[in-house]
């Protein structure tokens, strides 16, 4: 029987699109029935829970994507509710709409609740101290709570959390609890292994993918092998023949077959014979960045940005600098190929599987099978990487529509093809770039940009520094799907803008440097229109990896490129150090300067910036995806190429500027800055700019 | 459909299976062995490396009717109490990230340990190359590696 919990206090929180916390208290007196004194346990309120042999259970309400929010979100609440944190366990909560946006994106669990964790570990710490006041029968300031206990400091008299927490739950709600002052943090700040880490090492069953249910079926789906074919007919004769296929399966536009292991599953899909038509255009990339080019020439009708006149810049120019760069469309790769469990029967659906936004796929499996959201759970376990794929919610779905098909539970497997070939990709892109150059040095940028889908925006950056600026973007039509791709928009434009900045360094002989401080300093007191960043912020990352990389003094035979970036509320400024060694760059260092505010768990923050970092360099050097008549050429790693360990940096090195403000994004902001940093560095060690990705293709 | 009994962490287990399913699929769909991971399929990321006979192979392009009588060790089986001093390692220097990849990881480098005690970063290099770790962990990977060597050493 499960441990029954006498009173509950809930504690609402709602997100708001700001990213910040609306906090209210409700006090629910759902009186339930006492079971047995023995093993209870206690929510004081949704994201603590406490027994009396005091085990305490703190919930992680974000997905867990490799971003390390089961551990920090956590760390959060244990540092105001005073608990030894290696007796605490974690869980990853339930989709429920009192955990507020349960969402993996935008870099944004932290931020978005840095506060109404807080609030939330010291509602339960004062709870427990009135607790242990009403006992000893003395006042609540006599009392402090400390590593899990609370001490009445005249008598000396300790109760634990545990002991304590029956009576705390039935405790009044204070409406405004007492945070930590931070110069009081123990936890918040210092190295914390990840809550998992112990489990990953051992192999104990975590992802998705390792879902293993009574009567579980396995399915594999055929998909339409280009984007424009279509599904036109299935002949599944030899399929059903295969040993193990029990269904074969016609969705709208693919055939599922559903069997009892991962491998008969497979070889099912492989005797299916389907005739598939072509009912739009197939299309190709080359096609698409040959519209991009003509874009980018014909220029856009309208700005996104225009401050002062930039024509008249470029005329008055003793030079103009006119350059173009160029993206291809990525995959996200994550190493779990996506996967869900599905079991949807008699009006009631539980799924189960990785996924970024659980709520966006409760809601399209009740639309989709008209299943009211309440009778429908959507768990989420540990997952092997996001990068923003399972922003989209097209697996969730489709196990699904196939559980409610063959009304039984099913873990649908998708292949590394299967991952690759339906992804929704990095948009490729492709920006122009031109500057006036006079003896007075920079006097207009002039920033165009085309992508697929909406195209690429932005007016970061160098705007407000310069009384000439224009930025523009463009889309492009197209049947191929784009999606979100780690810090999407910055990780494209950060490479073109923080190239033609360093290029345009080269043309004036100004250190890149110095330079950027020069632009900072002007956007600062003599700002020209809106400013979207803070300049002292950005200065204060600049500053530091200039001072960290020993910057103006190259060590021999190393080549040095930088490059700063301003993204989801955080600063990142980078120093790539390079050598040649036969003709290939090899990366020895990087340097990376961050401002995100107050870092959390600072081994946890460490590893997203230096997985931004690899992530970063594998992307500027190797992959990219074809498209070839609506067909994606690249289907699996040997032809779409990860950065392997031989082509990792030596060393990274990651230091954060000390702030007293609430943390901002982490993430993502690390990787931005990496590409246009090795093209820059690239460029001092062969006199060749860098100007289109990937960069392996054309360094041979 | 033929039955194998295969050696695997020191147990004899078996699975009915058609000879041609991967030694992979086995594992997880079959025995329950989950923590060796499904990847690419084609020997190209490691995320499924086990031991066979001492040696790191992928599992995942092995057919179980080819494993025979040799002994498969999973990441389950690596240490009984879970403390070889690789995953020791990986706990201590907090390498994981998503940690979808590091049971391949962990079981290609006790195969360099066990082969080459003090590996350099270049030896590193050589023999991790088949291992992918999409989020990045490369850094610590190596750096884990060298302590786990030195805790092999001080035992």
């Amino acid at each position: 029987m499960k441990p029954t919990i006498s009173r509950r206090h809930f504690l609402k929180v709602s997100g708001i699109s700001t990213g910040g916390m609306l906090l209210s208290f409700s006090f629910l007196n759902q009186a339930v029935k006492a079971d047995t004194a023995v093993d209870s346990s206690f929510d004081l309120n949704m994201f603590i829970r406490i027994g009396s042999d005091n085990t305490i259970v703190l919930l992680a309400p974000n997905p867990e994507i490799g971003q390390g929010v089961k551990t920090s979100l956590p760390v959060i609440v244990a540092e105001e509710l005073a608990v030894d944190w290696r007796k605490v366990k974690v869980e990853l909560a339930p989709l429920d709409a009192k955990f507020g946006r349960q969402t993996a994106g935008g870099s944004g669990s932290v931020r978005g609740r840095f506060t109404a964790l807080r609030t939330a570990g010291a509602t339960a710490r004062e709870m427990l101290v009135a607790a242990a006041a009403q006992t000893w029968n003395v006042p609540a300031t006599e009392c402090i709570a400390d590593n899990g206990e609370v001490l009445h400091k005249p008598s000396g008299k300790k109760l634990t959390y545990g002991e304590l927490a029956s009576k705390a739950a039935t405790m009044p709600v204070p409406s405004s609890p007492a945070l930590k002052a931070t110069k009081d943090f123990k936890l918040i700040g210092t190295r914390i292994t990840d809550v998992d880490a112990h489990k990953i090492t051992t192999g104990k069953p975590l992802y998705g993918i390792d879902t293993r249910r009574e009567g579980m079926l396995f399915a594999m789906v055929a998909r339409p092998p280009a984007y424009g074919k279509t599904l036109a007919s299935v002949d599944d004769t030899a399929a059903r023949k295969v040993s193990g296929v029990k269904h074969v399966i016609k969705l709208k536009n693919s055939v599922a077959v559903v069997a009892a292991s991962t491998w008969a599953a497979k070889k099912g899909r492989e005797a299916l014979v389907i005739r598939w038509n072509a009912t739009e255009k197939l299309e190709n990339s080359a096609e698409h960045f040959a519209a991009f080019k003509e874009m980018l020439d014909k220029g856009a009708p309208s700005a996104a940005r225009n401050d002062g006149d930039v024509q008249a810049a470029m005329q008055s120019a003793s030079k103009v600098l006119d350059v173009t760069y160029e993206l291809p469309a990525l995959s996200h790769g994550q190493m779990e190929p996506l996967n869900f469990f599905a079991d949807v029967q008699n009006g009631k659906a539980e799924l189960y599987g990785p996924t970024q936004v659980p709520g966006q796929v409760r809601n399209e499996v009740s639309k989709a099978l008209g299943i009211p959201e309440k009778n429908i759970t959507v768990g989420v376990p540990r997952q092997g990487g996001g990068f923003g794929r399972k922003l989209m919610s097209d697996n969730g779905l489709e196990a699904a529509l196939i559980s409610a098909a063959v009304q039984s539970p099913v873990q649908v497997q998708w292949t590394r093809e299967d991952d690759m070939q339906n992804d929704f990709y990095r948009p490729a892109e492709m920006y122009r770039y031109r500057a006036a150059l006079t003896e007075d040095g920079l006097t207009g940028w002039h920033q165009s940009g085309v992508g697929i889908g909406g195209g690429p925006r932005g007016d970061s950056y160098v705007a407000g520094a310069l009384a000439n600026y224009r930025s523009e973007g463009q889309g492009l039509k197209s049947n191929t799907p784009t999606g979100w791709w780690r810090a999407p928009g910055a990780n494209t434009l950060a490479f073109a803008a923080e190239s033609f900045l360093d290029e345009v360094c080269s043309a004036l002989k100004k250190d890149p440097v110095a330079y950027r401080l020069q632009l900072l300093a002007k956007a600062k007191t003599d700002p020209v229109g809106r400013l979207g960043y803070d300049p002292e912020k950005y200065k204060s990352v600049i500053d530091l990896v200039a001072k960290m990389s020993n910057w103006g003094a190259t060590p021999d035979g190393i080549h040095r490129g930088f490059a700063t970036w301003f993204s989801f509320g955080s600063y990142a400024a980078q120093v790539v150090d390079l050598k040649m060694i036969g003709g290939k760059p090899k990366v020895m260092k990087v340097y990376c300067a961050v401002n995100c505010s107050r870092v959390i768990n600072l081994s946890g923050a460490e590893n997203q910036v230096e997985g931004a970092i690899v992530d970063g360099i594998c992307h500027a050097m190797f992959p990219k995806i074809t498209f070839v008549d609506g067909a994606v050429a690249e289907s699996n790693f040997h032809a779409y190429r990860f950065l392997r360990i031989n082509d990792a940096p030596l060393a990274i090195d990651v230091k954060f500027v000390q702030s007293d403000e609430a943390p901002t994004g982490l993430g993502e902001p690390g990787l931005p800055p990496v590409a246009p940093a090795l093209a820059n560095a690239l460029f001092s060690a062969t006199g060749k700019r860098f100007r289109k990705m990937p960069f392996a293709e054309y360094l041979a | 459909m033929p039955k194998y009994t295969l050696s695997v962490n020191g147990n004899l287990l078996s699975a009915e299976a058609d000879a041609d399913t991967l030694l992979l699929w086995v594992l997880r769909d079959h025995l329950n062995l989950v923590g060796t991971k499904f990847g690419c399929g084609m020997a190209q990321c490691g995320a499924c490396t086990v031991h066979v006979d001492g040696q790191a192979a992928r599992s995942c392009v092995l057919p179980v009717s080819g494993v025979g009588t040799r002994k498969i060790v999973t990441i389950e089986g690596l240490s009984s109490t879970g403390d070889h001093p690789l995953q020791q390692a990986w706990e201590e220097l907090d390498v994981a990230q998503c940690g979808y990849c590091q049971s391949g990881q962990i079981m290609s480098a006790a195969v360099l340990l066990k082969e080459n005690p003090h590996p350099s970063d270049e030896d590193i290099d050589n023999a991790m190359g088949g291992n992918i770790c999409r989020c990045g962990t490369f850094v610590r990977i190596r750096k884990a590696i060298h302590l786990a060597a030195k805790k092999n050493k001080a035992k």
